[in-house]
């Protein structure tokens, strides 16, 4: 699906990272590995350092922490926030909305919408359509978009498959109208005969969590996990993205009229730097201008990591100059979407530690 | 060209034999994270970039396989 949107603008992005850093050279005992072989994918996959919070810390706790800091800092001003749109997979009930949470403890005004998505790793391409389709209202001025996913606390640590990528973020996102006239192009597919292929099977209304849903059972390559644990079919979701996310870029690009060398940036979602690596391979397009560093330095925190990716790579750049850049996010669902727009001139691009 | 993959091969799963005639994949000699590592050194020791579309099972199960996807890469034998 193709879709177009005039006049929006991105103005200002925080991350929010928790402070705990754990490093695979320690947990590297957990799985079925040799010291050798892991040493390895350490280096194919990216794997090395990662963010998770403590137990007992919410979603909510990570975005009213961002939100205030940007209160005090007087980058918000909390009357100005008409919609509050929350994509995470990790909500802290099933109802009510988590984003009706923070809504609440930050004492926002009632005259706005909040909205829960649930969606991963294409999670900041469809908060950032909603906001613009938000936008369109005459009422609606200004969109907070919050990305947040704590998904460590849902991976078995005997996993290899996932453990070692996994990390938890948010990221606060300032969505507005725009007096400059511009175009943003975007498209989006979604495949979801492949739903399994990263799922989290129990805790849901179809399969509850249950003592017996918490046994570890081993697998065929040696990993221990749950039915209350992420599975992912790494080879499966690997092929997907191989094969499909080549041509949406293309697409994109064709549509919007730009050739692939005039994109300054490609910035997409963070799986591992394997995969990265050859997505910018079969794109065609230089590796430096497609960060793959952000599961080594902070673990792959689904959606979030393309907020994360922006913040980290070209976060100074983009106060006082415009690049031309390419949003990409790909996986749970399944889905797929890509984003291209003219970023620059934000007001923030900040990462802080909770 | 043949005796350098079952070298690479040897260095990945030293505790299994490559020059035997099995399904390295379906025995379990080769697991996905080998394919990576095994992938990424091809990759540095033939000045090659095997397409992400290439990295499925049935081309890294026998040696043969792995041939025929270093040829297909430009790799002269």
């Amino acid at each position: 699906m193709n879709l177009t949107f005039h006049n929006k603008a991105i103005t200002g992005i925080l991350t929010v990272l928790p402070a705990k850093e754990v490093n695979f050279e320690d947990e590297m005992e957990n799985y079925n590995f040799s010291a050798a072989k892991s040493l390895k994918l350490k280096m194919a996959m990216g794997y090395n350092k990662r963010r998770i919070v403590d137990n007992g810390v919410t979603v909510s706790d990570l975005c009213v922490y961002g939100l205030n800091y940007l209160f005090e800092k007087e980058l918000l001003n909390k009357d100005e926030m008409d919609a509050l749109i929350l994509v995470t997979q990790s909500p802290e009930y099933f109802m009510p909305p988590t984003s009706n949470v923070i809504q609440g403890k930050l004492g926002l005004k009632q005259d706005m919408i909040c909205m829960d998505i649930n969606q991963g790793c294409t999670g900041f391409e469809v908060g950032l359509f909603q906001a613009f389709m938000l936008l369109e209202q005459e009422e609606i001025n200004k969109v907070v978009l919050l990305n947040a996913d704590l998904l460590s606390q849902k991976v078995s640590n005997m996993d290899r498959n996932s453990n070692p990528l996994i990390g938890d973020s948010a990221s606060i996102t300032i969505i507005e109208k725009s007096d400059k006239s511009n175009t943003i192009f975007a498209n989006i597919k979604m495949d979801g005969t492949a739903f399994d292929a990263l799922i989290i099977p129990a805790g849901g209304f179809k399969m509850p969590s249950t003592p017996e849903t918490a046994k570890m059972v081993e697998d065929a390559a040696g990993n221990f996990r749950s039915l209350d644990n992420l599975v992912m079919k790494g080879d499966e979701v690997f092929n997907f993205v191989q094969r499909e996310v080549p041509p949406m870029i293309e697409d994109l690009l064709s549509r919007a009229g730009v050739e692939k060398q005039t994109v300054d940036y490609f910035m997409f979602h963070q799986p591992n730097k394997f995969m990265l690596h050859k997505l910018a391979d079969k794109i065609g397009i230089s590796r430096d201008k497609m960060p793959s560093n952000i599961v080594e330095n902070f673990g792959n925190s689904s959606g979030v990591t393309v907020p994360i990716n922006i913040c980290y790579n070209i976060g100074e750049k983009l106060l006082n100059s415009s690049y031309v850049v390419c949003l990409a996010g790909f996986g749970v669902g399944l889905s797929w979407s890509s984003i291209l727009i003219k970023l620059g001139g934000l007001s923030f691009v900040k990462i802080i530690e909770y | 060209m043949k005796q350098r993959i079952v070298n690479i091969l040897q260095e990945i799963r030293p505790e299994f034999d490559f020059t035997q005639e099995l399904n390295f994949i379906e025995e379990g000699m080769l697991d996905s994270f080998d394919v990576v590592n095994l992938v990424t050194t091809l990759d540095e020791s033939f000045s090659i970039c095997i397409d992400g579309m290439d990295i499925i099972p049935e081309n890294f199960a026998t040696i043969d396989s792995i041939y025929n996807l270093l040829i297909k890469n430009g790799v002269k034998s």
